[in-house]
């Protein structure tokens, strides 16, 4: 099978495979190869070169039509990150169609749409485009070749005296030409190349250009279809009362008032709660109002975030697992000429997303039809096989525009409440969540504390580091079988396989799982280690009274590409000029998913109140596919890490979340957005993972400004000024 | 029986006059444009127009709208070609999309009452609603794009 790494590279080519369609059209469909022989690094695998009339439509990735039209099947969710118009770029480019000339509709659930890169059909941790890079360009490439090919034979001249055009094969004087769809018959009868040569990247019409999104004309209409917006025939709304203590379990309920509401057809228990059903939605939040339930709880004093804080601290010593290790980090540090250590604490923080969990769910004992905007198409398909015990045949999944998605819609959660309320009621039913329900009920993001030691030789130089992960598992509930000698490579993420120059060092995770429901994050854990890191970086700067961008210079002698972005920042953001009066720059870096992001971020202070007026970005992704939408992408990391810097805190007392609504945790506003300068440095690598990148270096970039202007050391997150650190021991700073 | 004229149609709407006026459009006349975020008057995601002016729709009952006008993102142009909508195109704004009918909804207002805004206003007006793709800049690009006399003309 193909490498399961996030973080790292595809290690084997897909194959293509060619059918007819009925109607005179053609299916191009994309697999892995069957596993045979071991596999050696430096031999491909052979593509299928046999093409058996079969119709591989239900899981093909390209349907040309006789009649001439283009379907391109995306198998990845559009979440705001862009790839149903990146993806179906890499298509158009080598197929020589304009974006204009595809149709493109989201993935069914189904094998054949796998994310290589993370072993099933889904969206997450920035694979996207990696995962599709060189595959769509060969499908296309190939798609485009067979179509050359037939159109030659048909004119019986050579291959080279024709060319592709805009869905058009023409002649070499231009007399002559045939649409795809005309063509597409015969084509499907070749046999499929060997190899497809790639174009290369100076012959590129459409990779590098700024292309608008695909989906931008209907969401400036309403025509967008969210989850929340898919109705069906005799469709039902129901709302889950799932009581407001962390897990709790509703003991008793109330249903008659319930069933008063006018609109309301049942109250069901549930797994996971009490669903009020109806007609509307309104009928059904009403009902459930009226529902009086009462709720217990277990999880007692393991409910609160002060106690968890305590015991996470207890852990920062004694055992651990070894995440990483090279030298003898103790004596070093021992035989240090300067030494530090330092605690940082990174609280619970929700997900958010503007559009609240929901899923649309029509069972009957025949078929299950799901709708909803999921970034785990197969995690789907499973949830409703456990559910209803039908086949994968019988079960579809159609995946809507998600409205935010930042890892919370890989769980199943609400898709589990969705099909079960319909297979008990043999109706249509959309589970829909309230925003108190989406809040309350969230899989965090983990809260984390952190120990750093560093040691300076006399030259100031950093002799050895050494940083200690306390926080619960993620893997261990998500995916077991990932978890590897105890580490949670989620947990790490950010604090091993760092670019600086650390020749002894040592990373530790303790695992110290929480009842606090915690999961998948915008960012991973680059949030949480980015920020302890950096802030400590620039610790050690301070004490061996270097500039903070030139210490981190010397730490990246050896990483060309880093330093080339550096000085690009340096320069951009007037590094080596003092800052207006009031003002002061911090510096942090990301190298994650195959990219780097250095950022500078200038604060001001307005009594206790943060300001941040300017972000700038350099930004290495290797290959950019869609500048215009790379920048965005960026941007909208950066406003998310800004909410997550500066904004609210999610606290747990006595099992209850405190933050039920948008009141008690305020998100990034229009006037608090800074101004945002993203300066893309090319590449000529294959492009690197985006989404979700630019959100670790936000709150150490605004940390490191903080303390230049104020002295002081912020070492929490959520970023309070004036607030006591968890703790430094031990050396200056 | 609540009269009500929505996106310039009169109609007739035999509903409890307490319901709020969000899920009348989502659930009794299918206008789903306009969107559900928290039911709490927070984020803004469910802007209509009321008589012109920018109302959260889930804290509006609808007796509220009794006689009087609204309008919603569908109603906003007939052909999706208000020059907000164009200039929202030619910026890229959107990117999870989920806010930003009630994003247009709130620019709308802000325009036909101050045509030519500031960046100052536009900050006054538009902080009122939520997006968590951080697409604040694009959109005052944007109203300054269809403010301008090239964009009012379309």
């Amino acid at each position: 099978m193909a490498e399961r790494c996030p973080d790292g590279h595809l290690s084997r080519r897909a194959f293509l495979r060619l059918g007819a369609l009925a109607g005179g059209g053609l299916a191009l469909a994309i697999g892995l190869p069957a596993v045979a022989a071991t596999p050696t690094p430096d031999a491909p695998d052979a593509p299928d070169t046999k093409s058996p009339e079969v119709d591989c439509s239900p899981n093909a990735w390209i349907h040309l039509h006789g009649d001439g039209r283009i379907r391109l099947i995306l198998a990845r969710t559009e979440t705001g990150q862009g790839v149903m118009t990146a993806l179906p770029m890499l298509v158009a480019e080598e197929l020589e169609v304009g974006l204009d000339q595809l149709l493109v509709e989201l993935a069914p659930a189904d094998p054949a749409f796998v994310n290589r890169l993370l072993g099933e059909q889904v969206t997450a941790e920035a694979t996207s485009v990696r995962d599709a890079w060189t595959t769509l360009r060969e499908a296309g490439a190939t798609l485009r070749l067979l179509l050359v090919r037939a159109a030659a034979e048909s004119w019986g001249v050579p291959e080279s005296d024709c060319r592709a055009q805009r869905g058009r094969v023409l002649s070499a004087d231009g007399s002559r030409s045939l649409g795809y769809g005309e063509l597409a018959a015969a084509a499907a009868r070749l046999p499929l190349p060997a190899q497809v040569p790639l174009k290369a990247s100076p012959a590129w019409t459409l990779i590098g250009t700024q292309q608008r999104r695909l989906d931008t004309p209907d969401k400036v209409t309403g025509r967008a279809c969210f989850g929340l917006d898919v109705r069906l025939p005799g469709m039902l709304f129901a709302s889950v009362e799932r009581g407001d203590l962390l897990g709790g379990r509703i003991r008793g309920w109330q249903s008659a008032a319930a069933r008063r509401v006018p609109g309301v057809v049942d109250v069901v228990a549930l797994e996971s709660g009490v669903a009020v059903v109806a007609e509307t939605s309104w009928a059904a939040l009403r009902g459930r109002r009226a529902l009086a339930v009462e709720c217990r709880s277990d999880l007692g004093r393991a409910g609160d975030s002060e106690r968890l804080g305590a015991r996470f601290r207890a852990a920062l010593g004694g055992r651990a697992a070894v995440a990483e290790r090279e030298g003898d980090v103790s004596a070093m540090l021992d035989a240090a000429a300067h030494q530090l250590e330092s605690v940082y604490a990174v609280s619970f923080a929700a997900h958010a997303c503007m559009e609240p969990m929901n899923c649309t769910a029509d069972v009957t004992p025949t078929r299950c039809v799901i709708h909803v905007p999921t970034q785990a198409q197969q995690g789907v398909l499973e949830t409703a096989r456990r559910i209803t015990r039908l086949p994968a045949e019988r079960i579809a999944v159609h995946t809507t525009f998600a409205g935010g998605a930042y890892g919370r819609r890989r769980e199943q959660d609400f898709v589990a409440e969705a099909v079960e309320l319909s297979r008990r009621l043999r109706r249509p039913v959309q589970v829909f969540w309230t925003r108190e329900d989406d809040l309350t009920h969230d899989y965090y993001r983990p809260m984390t504390l952190h120990r750093l030691r560093g040691g300076l030789d006399a030259e100031g130089r950093v002799s050895a580091w050494y940083q200690r992960i306390v926080g619960p598992s993620i893997l261990a509930r998500v995916q077991p079988s990932a978890m590897k000698d105890g580490i949670d490579r989620l947990l790490v993420q950010g604090a091993v396989a760092s670019p600086y120059d650390l020749p002894c060092r040592r990373v530790e995770y303790r695992r110290a799982d929480i009842a606090v429901p915690t999961g998948w994050w915008h960012g991973g854990g680059y949030v949480h280690n980015v920020f302890a890191g950096e802030c400590f970086l620039d610790e050690l700067a301070a004490l061996a009274a270097a500039d903070p961008l030139d210490f981190r210079r010397r730490l990246l002698a050896a990483q060309p590409r880093h330093l080339r972005l550096l000085d690009l920042l340096a320069e951009q953001s007037g590094w080596n000029q003092p800052p207006a009066a009031g003002l002061a720059r911090g510096v942090a870096c990301v190298t994650a998913f195959d990219s780097l992001l250095a950022l500078v971020a200038e604060v001001a202070l307005d009594g206790a109140e943060v300001r941040v007026r300017r972000l700038v970005c350099a930004l290495d992704c290797g290959q950019v596919v869609n500048p215009g939408n790379a920048q965005a992408v960026v941007e909208a990391d950066l406003a998310f890490g800004l909410s997550a810097a500066l904004g609210g805190a999610v606290t747990i007392e006595q099992g209850r979340i405190r933050q039920r609504g948008f009141a008690a945790l305020p998100l990034l506003r229009a006037n608090e957005m800074p101004e945002v300068v993203i300066h893309l440095v090319g590449g000529d690598v294959a492009p690197g993972g985006l989404s979700g990148l630019g959100v670790a270096p936000v709150a150490p970039a605004i940390a490191n400004a903080l303390h230049a202007l104020t002295g002081q050391r912020v070492r929490s997150l959520p970023i309070r000024v004036g607030e006591v650190a968890p703790g430094a021991s031990g050396g200056a700073g | 029986m609540i009269s009500v004229t929505l996106n310039g149609e009169l109609r007739q709407l035999d509903l409890d006059p307490d319901t709020p006026l969000l899920w009348v459009l989502r659930d009794h006349l299918g206008l789903t444009g306009t969107k559900y975020g928290c039911g709490e008057g927070e984020c803004g995601a469910c802007t209509v127009h009321l008589d012109g002016a920018p109302v959260k729709s889930c804290s509006t009952p609808l007796s509220a709208a009794a006689g009087r006008s609204v309008t919603t993102i569908e109603g906003l142009s007939p052909d999706g070609r208000h020059p907000l909508q164009l200039a929202w195109i030619v910026e890229d704004v959107p990117q999870c999309g989920y806010c930003q009918p009630g994003q247009i909804m709130t620019a709308a207002a802000l325009i036909a009452e101050t045509p030519r805004p500031s960046d100052a206003q536009i900050e006054a007006a538009m902080s009122g609603v939520l997006c968590r793709c951080g697409t604040y800049n694009r959109i005052r690009r944007a109203i300054h794009r269809a403010a301008s006399p090239e964009g009012r003309d379309g």
